[in-house]
């Protein structure tokens, strides 16, 4: 829509450039909050990523931040709300004068008092001087559905901070739902159609050009100027968000279709090291490696999905899941499971849960490398617990040929308590790699990279064992953190004129260094190609 | 929501709503609007409450992010002692100082948002928690022992890794000569 022709000559008369300075905000917001909704549908990204996979794997990685996009996104919906409503202060202002300076020679004026007959063709949405801008408002469409959007938006933004999110989970969750309040206002915003301009019928009876000046003329018999008649615009964000609101419903939809399949837990393991292990199966439910989905339990919240990810492989008949015991809902999922009993719990005790999934994340493109780097910090070895399995399955089972020649393995971990479950898995790998003379085929290193006085005496004293003391593996815990920079040179000289696929799960600061790493690394033979985890 | 820490959300919303206060005030001063000493009342307001609540409080459980250059704003708010300390006063505080922002359009929008800061505080306050400061820990390390002044001058008496893998295997062919003697420390 362009503000800055005829039909808006005389609104400009009132407003000047702050109309532009509102609208303008206006058409990017139409679009920032058609883009929002779309990177939130998770199934919708699984749906494309699963196609486009087949055209270009470099487009398909992009869907992997999905998360970043929408922050981003909001970042704009913020600003662009900020320029709209100072834009809009003054615009109000402008009216509030026209209505006040009640003078006939002052062209505002005289524009603000057309149409308080039939108050119909109206310019000024201000249509008396006995108010003030705040009660204007307050009383008309457009100011009211702004007040409520621009408080749900306030809300929304201020429980979305990272220490609200990290911590107060269910805080920001819930009054994220304060979205679906911005989106009915937003719709309506427009309705009360409070931005006029000069209809076409008027244009050709009061041309701006020659009649602005003559304003004591219009309307008299002998003058060629009409008095303007005035119309806003129908609304037209609904064009935008409509088709976007529809996807999300559906998305929505999907989800409550799929917590409604019946899901069994079949096995609950508890680990020392405060995580969960459960084994389920549901009809029908297919994976692929590395993926993650979504679990609520009602007996827990009847609102709440949380994300974990899959630490089965494909091959088993059940799928399982690693939870880590961190905030509430863990803590509750936990009761509910049974682990602060001493006994074993009933099977039929057991708490009904819903899976929403499963998602894919970057894990799945593993196996399209002929080298692989898996680098996992903490409990972000859990999609790599999922690959390895996999890989194991597919070598002995079906003997298939698997197109990764060679994996590296690199754990780094803060405490000793955390190998528990993980070295279990490991050790399996081991046996079974030695006894099909496969040694060759997984290289592991495990970082410690905390440890206490104490834990250092034991350490020294069993150096010699041929097994590790902390994880009962033939390869030995190293201590501190990896230097990458050895590390990826060694790689790349062992494997050259082939792309290495490196893959990681963990914070954001060894993201940083590892992408440095792969871009210095990759030279004329050897290419590092950097997949990152999205949690 | 069991172990919800209100403080933590009311002090995001206050901080918003300060800066949102200010902004108004800025736009209604420049633009000289009607009302505009409301306006300048706003960035004063707007100022002072964002200097109360930029420093975080310390968290009752887990670990506390302070904001960058929180700590000079630490000790002065530190040094009001109760008044800042209980979450009631911050409260009934911060609902008083947004009732003038109600009266002019450009800061409708602090004082709605300061508002609701002032209920979240006031469901913390009934909640018991309070604010605390975050100063920096000190650290109570045990001095270091006397041996451990110099840097380690003869090389370990362990064998390097090829070695220590070979006597696993063939503990013949893994015989080796520290290049020092080793003797006890004592």
């Amino acid at each position: 829509m362009a503000f800055l022709v005829e039909r808006w000559f005389y609104t400009r008369v009132l407003l000047g450039q702050a109309l532009s300075w509102a609208r303008a905000p206006a058409a990017c917001l139409n679009f920032n909050c058609m883009l929002i909704l779309l990177p939130v549908c998770r199934n919708l990204l699984s749906l494309l990523r699963g196609s486009i996979q087949y055209c270009s794997r470099t487009a398909a990685r992009q869907l992997d931040r999905n998360l970043t996009f929408h922050k981003l996104v909001a970042y704009m919906i913020a600003f662009h709300t900020a320029v709209h409503i100072v834009a809009h202060l003054f615009n109000f202002e402008f009216f509030m004068d026209a209505q006040l300076k009640r003078n006939s020679s002052y062209l505002p004026f005289i524009l603000s008092e057309i149409g308080t007959g039939d108050n119909a063709s109206f310019l000024n949405p201000i249509r008396s001087n006995e108010t003030s801008p705040t009660i204007v408002m307050f009383t008309t469409i457009a100011g009211l559905t702004g007040v409520a959007i621009t408080l749900a938006l306030i809300l929304i933004i201020t429980s979305s901070m990272e220490v609200i999110r990290r911590s107060y989970f269910e805080v920001f969750w819930y009054t994220h739902h304060l979205f679906v309040i911005f989106f009915i206002g937003l719709v309506f915003h427009g309705y009360g159609r409070i931005v006029r301009g000069q209809t076409p019928g008027s244009l050709r009876t009061n041309r701006p050009d020659r009649c602005a000046n003559r304003f004591d003329d219009w309307g008299k018999n002998e003058s060629d100027c009409a008095v303007p008649e005035f119309a806003g615009n129908p609304p037209g964000t609904w064009k935008w968000v409509v088709g976007p609101m529809i996807l999300y419903v559906c998305e929505r939809l999907v989800r409550i279709y799929r917590s409604h399949q019946k899901v069994v837990i079949t096995k609950v393991v508890m680990h020392p090291s405060k995580t969960l292990e459960l084994q389920m199966k549901k009809k029908g439910f297919r994976m692929e490696v590395g993926q993650y989905v979504f679990i609520q339990c009602p007996s827990v919240s009847r609102l709440e999905w949380h994300p974990f990810t899959l630490t089965s492989a494909p091959e088993e008949d059940y799928f399982t899941a690693h939870i880590r015991i961190v905030g509430d809902w863990t803590q509750a999922l936990y009761e509910a499971c049974g682990g602060d009993k001493p006994e074993q719990q009933e099977a039929w005790k057991l708490p009904k849960v819903a899976i929403d999934g499963p998602f894919g994340t970057a894990s799945e493109d593993v196996f399209r490398y002929e080298v692989v780097m898996l680098v996992g910090a903490g409990i972000g070895v859990t999609p790599f617990a999922s690959i390895l399995k996999s890989v194991w399955y597919k070598h002995i089972q079906n003997n298939q040929e698997v197109f990764t020649k060679k994996i590296y393995f690199y754990w780094l971990c803060p405490e000793t308590q955390a190998f528990e479950w993980f070295a279990d898995l490991l050790q399996s790998l081991e046996r079974q790699m030695a006894d099909r003379d496969m040694a060759d085929f997984l290289s592991y290193n495990i970082y410690l990279t905390r440890w206490k006085e104490t834990e250092a005496a034991h350490f020294r004293v069993h150096h010699e064992a041929e097994n590790d003391p902390i994880t009962g593996l033939k390869q030995k815990t190293l201590y501190g953190k990896p230097n990458w920079d050895n590390e990826f040179t060694s790689i790349a000289s062992k494997h050259p004129g082939s792309k290495v696929g490196v893959f990681l799960c963990g914070p954001p600061q060894l993201g940083k260094s590892l992408e440095k790493q792969c871009l210095s690394h990759s030279e004329a033979d050897v290419k590092f190609i950097f997949n990152k985890e999205n949690f | 929501m069991g172990k919800i820490e209100w403080a933590m959300w009311a002090n995001e919303q206050a901080l918003a709503s300060g800066l949102i206060l200010l902004t108004g005030g800025i736009v209604g001063v420049a633009g000289q609007f009607r009302g505009w000493e409301f306006a300048a009342y706003a960035v004063a307001a707007g100022v002072f409450v964002c200097l109360l609540e930029y420093p975080r409080s310390k968290r009752a459980k887990g670990t506390s992010m302070e904001r960058s250059g929180q700590y000079c704003f630490t000790v002065c708010v530190k040094s009001f002692g109760p008044l800042t300390r209980n979450y009631y006063v911050r409260a009934f505080l911060h609902a008083g100082i947004c009732v003038p922002g109600g009266f002019m359009l450009a800061t409708v929008l602090g004082c709605v948002c300061l508002a609701i800061a002032s209920l979240i505080y006031l469901a913390a306050a009934i909640r018991g928690e309070h604010w605390e400061p975050i100063l920096p820990r000190k650290d109570s390390r045990k001095p270091v022992a006397e041996s451990i002044k110099n840097p380690p001058q003869n090389p370990p008496p362990r064998p390097p890794p090829e070695t220590r893998r070979k006597q696993a295997k063939d503990v013949e062919a893994a015989a080796y000569d520290n290049p020092m003697t080793v003797t006890d420390d004592e």
